[in-house]
């Protein structure tokens, strides 16, 4: 029903958007050829092809660790995060309801507070509460955020979805689970796949919240990066962003190729 | 494609769950350090752990606020923190420090005047000393005809026209507004509005000389030519001294901050006997010597000149010679008039 | 089940966990924000003022009389401002490109989404750090349109608003990318199609079919720039020549050197005001406007 060729209707859009991926990669570009400096800071010069930072790095058991909480807590508050995300905006998105504004400003709530209110108000929650931090408070906090996150762009999907589509599918005697799988899932999961991309960046780069939640030996990556601010940023942060950007590439292209196979 | 994202995307996860249940180390071998990510050697930790069997795990904070709030906050569990002077004696009047008394340690004896009795901690009660560092000023001497500035705060604050632009300043309230008072002569912690009041003349009429305000990347932009002229802390001088050799480092004859960086355990550790011992190994002057030789700052350890890297011997910068020495004003923490009064400056400045 | 008892259960997750693990402990921060400070950070719990409200507009001269400060309001005005051109500016930026993405095949669809969502899990601070030497004076763009002739003489945008700007926009760039993209995916070629048949130019079929329909994609997009961009911070500190305060560098602050937990306490409540209002007198449009399309 898509032809790529419906576009000639709206030339320099392809221009367009070349342009932007090109403005998306440039500094990740440079961020990769840094990697390979020999210079001692992240922000110096070109001194020389070294792969020594890629060693350091490796040898660093301290970032690696923070490396895996850091992935670990991203996967399960996306995962959690979407699911949740994805039930309210079902429910939002059909009839309107009393209460349905009180419901979507609370929804948007952990957007609108400012970071470090939030953790140190969540801190001091669970220290009272009695919740002991580590990755469970870690995961727990990242999920409040990781909520909106992924509920909006669900949200705007199933915004003008045709309901028609779904009561289509009850006068045929599908019951809503049925209707639910196999019409309306398949028809946002564009939008869920959106929200979920979207907070695991959002998780993935969060400092100040994993700061003040993680207990000890639960540090995450970006905190561990934002400390080595005083004394200067080497690029083990360069190597290790070209090897989690490797990592995802490849993931994808196995994905895609695999895709394409069995399409 | 669709099909098989989801799967993908699952299976990685779930490959990375068995990561997240920490293991459990056993109690009696283990140092949890709250510390900044790259304040200590990694091959200083590395031998620790060989020599003492102790292993070190590592969790991180980005300044002595946040690692105050966060313990402020509840946020505890932590062996060893590595807090500067004036957050010493916050941690100590809010009961977050535990009394150990670093005389008593077998390394103390290496400590050398006058870091054995600092303002902070007098008897050495509840910190042992880390690193020492100035801040002062750094400038390109291929700028000034004759290569020299006079050696008072007069250069930065009201800088010669081949400066103007070129600035840059840490963005600390208490470094800047700290320097401005030692060049109008008042005290590090001044309180009375008026001296407030020429504070905030000062740095509003230096401010369009300045090109940028920020705390990190002074070593590159003072190494790159970026800044002509810094207000620095000596390390990170050494180290952009080795990028650009022009540039040269000034001791204020108004007086300038000298601060220093301890070893603490707080309450609620649970490997105090660790901790204690880990704090008395850091006083040995070849550990000491290490540290200093990674970092380009200081250590206050009598014996560790030997060990230390010829340029960090030769820097003056560095190893500060006594007449400069005689400059120094110890910084500290200042009454709550004073804080905040420096609060509003500060806004007010960068309003 | 009723239509009430459906949704009740779908919401149910969401409500539980933002409200046991946000508005719980907002309340007790803004219990927080009624209580005095302490004197080295921290709160006294048993004393109460309001004087950190009373802080964000007025100070107390010498004289002990309340006198009126803008330095909070200024700080705030240029956050909002900031925040809003750099909504306006990514919708801009992003709309082309996600018109470009919904146009494409299928499977080349979901791997555009990655790839616009891949250089985001990079740090970013080594991310501004690579913008900086992109744009200092003698780097990589300096120096190559002073090659090719454009440009004679230093570029000077470092440390300047423009670059915050462009540090900004592209750290927000795919939180506006992907909700315009989602809406725009599921329009009905045929809508198009038939406009133009039906004598439509590019630009009507543009304003009149493509916008409105793609509406709820920017109002998210919208929403998950300007909100989030509110409270940013390391950028505008890195790129911008750190001489001005955001809100989220001053809310930070009172938790450091300022020692005023009360006061941060109460600036993020004034901003959370500010926004829901904002917000809710958007919804409030929108619920008018939506009711009248489709």
């Amino acid at each position: 029903m898509t032809r790529a060729g419906d576009l000639w209707r709206f030339p320099g859009t392809r221009a367009a958007a070349f342009a932007v991926l090109a403005y998306l990669y440039l500094p990740i570009v440079v961020l990769v050829v840094l990697s390979f400096n020999a210079s001692d800071s992240s922000l110096a010069r070109w001194e020389g092809f070294s792969t020594h930072w890629y060693a350091v790095a490796a040898a660093d058991g301290n970032m690696v660790h923070s490396i895996e909480i850091s992935l670990t807590v991203a996967c399960v508050a996306t995962l959690v995060g979407t699911i949740v995300a994805t039930l309210a905006a079902l429910a939002t998105s059909r009839t309107r309801f009393r209460g349905q504004i009180a419901v979507e400003a609370l929804i948007g709530l952990p957007l609108v507070v400012p970071d470090i209110v939030a953790a140190i108000a969540i801190l001091l929650f669970f220290v009272m509460v009695g919740i002991q931090l580590g990755l469970l408070s870690l995961v727990l906090a990242h999920t409040v955020f990781t909520i909106p996150i992924a509920y909006l762009p669900i949200r705007a999907r199933l915004a003008g979805l045709d309901p028609a589509l779904a009561e289509a599918a009850a006068d045929l005697y599908a019951n809503p689970w049925q209707s639910l799988r196999r019409i309306i899932l398949p028809l946002i999961w564009p939008g869920i796949l959106s929200g979920a991309m979207l907070a695991f960046i959002g998780s993935l780069g969060d400092v100040v919240v994993s700061y003040f939640i993680s207990g000890p030996g639960s540090t995450t990556l970006p905190v561990y990066v934002f400390s080595m601010v005083r004394m200067g940023v080497t690029p083990t942060v360069n190597a290790v962003s070209t090897l989690l950007i490797a990592a995802s590439a490849s993931l994808l292209t196995l994905s895609y190729l695999l895709g394409r196979r069995f399409n | 494609m669709e099909r098989l994202t989801k799967p993908f995307l699952l299976a990685a996860c779930l490959a990375l769950l068995p990561v997240g249940a920490a293991p459990a180390l056993a109690q009696s071998k283990e140092l949890l350090l709250f510390n900044w990510s790259n304040y200590m050697p990694p091959d200083l930790l590395k031998r620790f752990e060989a020599e003492t069997g102790i292993k070190v795990t590592l969790d991180t904070y980005d300044s002595n606020e946040t690692m105050l709030a966060k313990l402020q906050a509840g946020g505890a569990g932590y062996d060893v923190v590595v807090p500067t002077g004036p957050t010493v004696q916050v941690m100590v009047r809010d009961g977050l420090l535990m009394k150990f008394d670093a005389s008593t340690m077998a390394n103390f004896k290496n400590v050398r005047a006058p870091f054995d009795k600092p303002a902070f901690d007098p008897e050495r009660a509840y910190t042992v000393p880390y690193m020492w560092g100035s801040t002062g000023i750094a400038y390109d001497t291929a700028k000034v005809p004759g290569g020299k500035l006079d050696e008072s705060w007069k250069e930065l604050f009201e800088p010669r026209s081949q400066f103007v632009g070129l600035i840059g300043m840490l963005k600390d309230e208490n470094d800047v507004l700290g320097a401005a008072a030692f060049y109008l002569g008042y005290d590090y912690c001044f309180e009375k509005p008026e001296e407030g009041q020429k504070v905030l003349e000062l740095l509003e009429k230096q401010k369009p000389a300045v090109k940028v305000y920020n705390s990190e990347g002074t070593v590159d932009r003072v190494g790159g030519g970026d800044v002509a002229m810094e207000l620095m802390w000596n390390g990170s001088f050494h180290r952009a001294h080795k990028k650009l050799a022009t540039v040269a480092y000034i001791y204020p004859r108004e007086g300038l901050a000298l601060w220093g960086d301890n070893l603490a355990i707080p309450k609620g550790a649970k490997n105090v006997e660790n901790a204690k011992l880990f704090l008395n190994w850091m006083m040995d002057p070849k550990n000491a010597a290490e540290a200093t030789n990674f970092l380009g700052y200081n250590n206050a350890i009598k014996g560790s000149e030997q060990y230390l890297d010829a340029s960090l011997r030769d820097d003056p910068a560095v190893n500060t010679p006594e007449e400069d020495a005689a400059r120094f004003k110890p910084v500290r923490d200042c009454p709550k008039a004073s804080i905040d009064l420096k609060d509003k400056i500060w806004t007010r400045l960068l309003r | 089940m009723s239509n009430a008892r459906q949704r009740a259960g779908l919401l149910a997750p969401s409500m539980a966990v933002i409200g046991v693990l946000l508005v719980l402990p907002l309340g007790l921060m803004a219990f927080v924000s009624t209580l005095e400070r302490g004197p080295d950070g921290g709160v006294i719990w048993s004393r109460h003022t309001l004087d950190a409200y009373l802080q964000f507009l007025f100070e107390r001269d010498l004289l002990d009389n309340l006198v009126l400060n803008t330095d909070y309001l200024q700080i705030f005005a240029r956050s909002i401002g900031l925040a809003a051109t750099t909504a306006v500016l990514t919708l801009a930026i992003a709309f082309p490109i996600a018109l470009w993405m919904a146009f494409q095949p299928p499977h080349r669809r979901t791997l555009l989404l990655f790839v616009v969502t891949v250089p985001f899990w990079t740090n970013l601070l080594v991310r501004n750090y690579a913008w900086i030497l992109l744009l200092r004076n003698g780097g990589v763009i300096d120096r190559l349109l002073q090659a090719t002739g454009l440009t004679h003489e230093p570029l000077n945008v470092l440390y300047s608003p423009l670059a915050t700007g462009i540090g900004l926009v592209y750290s927000f760039l795919p939180f506006m990318i992907l909700p315009i993209y989602v809406s725009l995916e599921k329009l009905d070629r045929r809508l198009i199609e038939a406009a133009f048949d039906l004598g439509a130019d590019r630009w009507h079929a543009l304003i009149r079919i493509i916008l409105p329909l793609s509406m709820p994609g920017i109002v998210g997009g919208l929403i998950l720039v300007f909100v989030p961009c509110l409270g940013a911070f390391v950028t505008p500190a890195l790129l911008g020549g750190g001489k001005s305060l955001m809100i989220g560098s001053l809310i930070q602050l009172q938790f450091g050197q300022s020692r005023n937990w009360p006061f941060g306490a109460a600036l993020a409540f004034v901003l959370l005001a500010l926004i829901l209002c904002a917000l809710l007198f958007h919804a409030l449009r929108y619920r008018r406007l939506a009711g009248r399309l489709v």
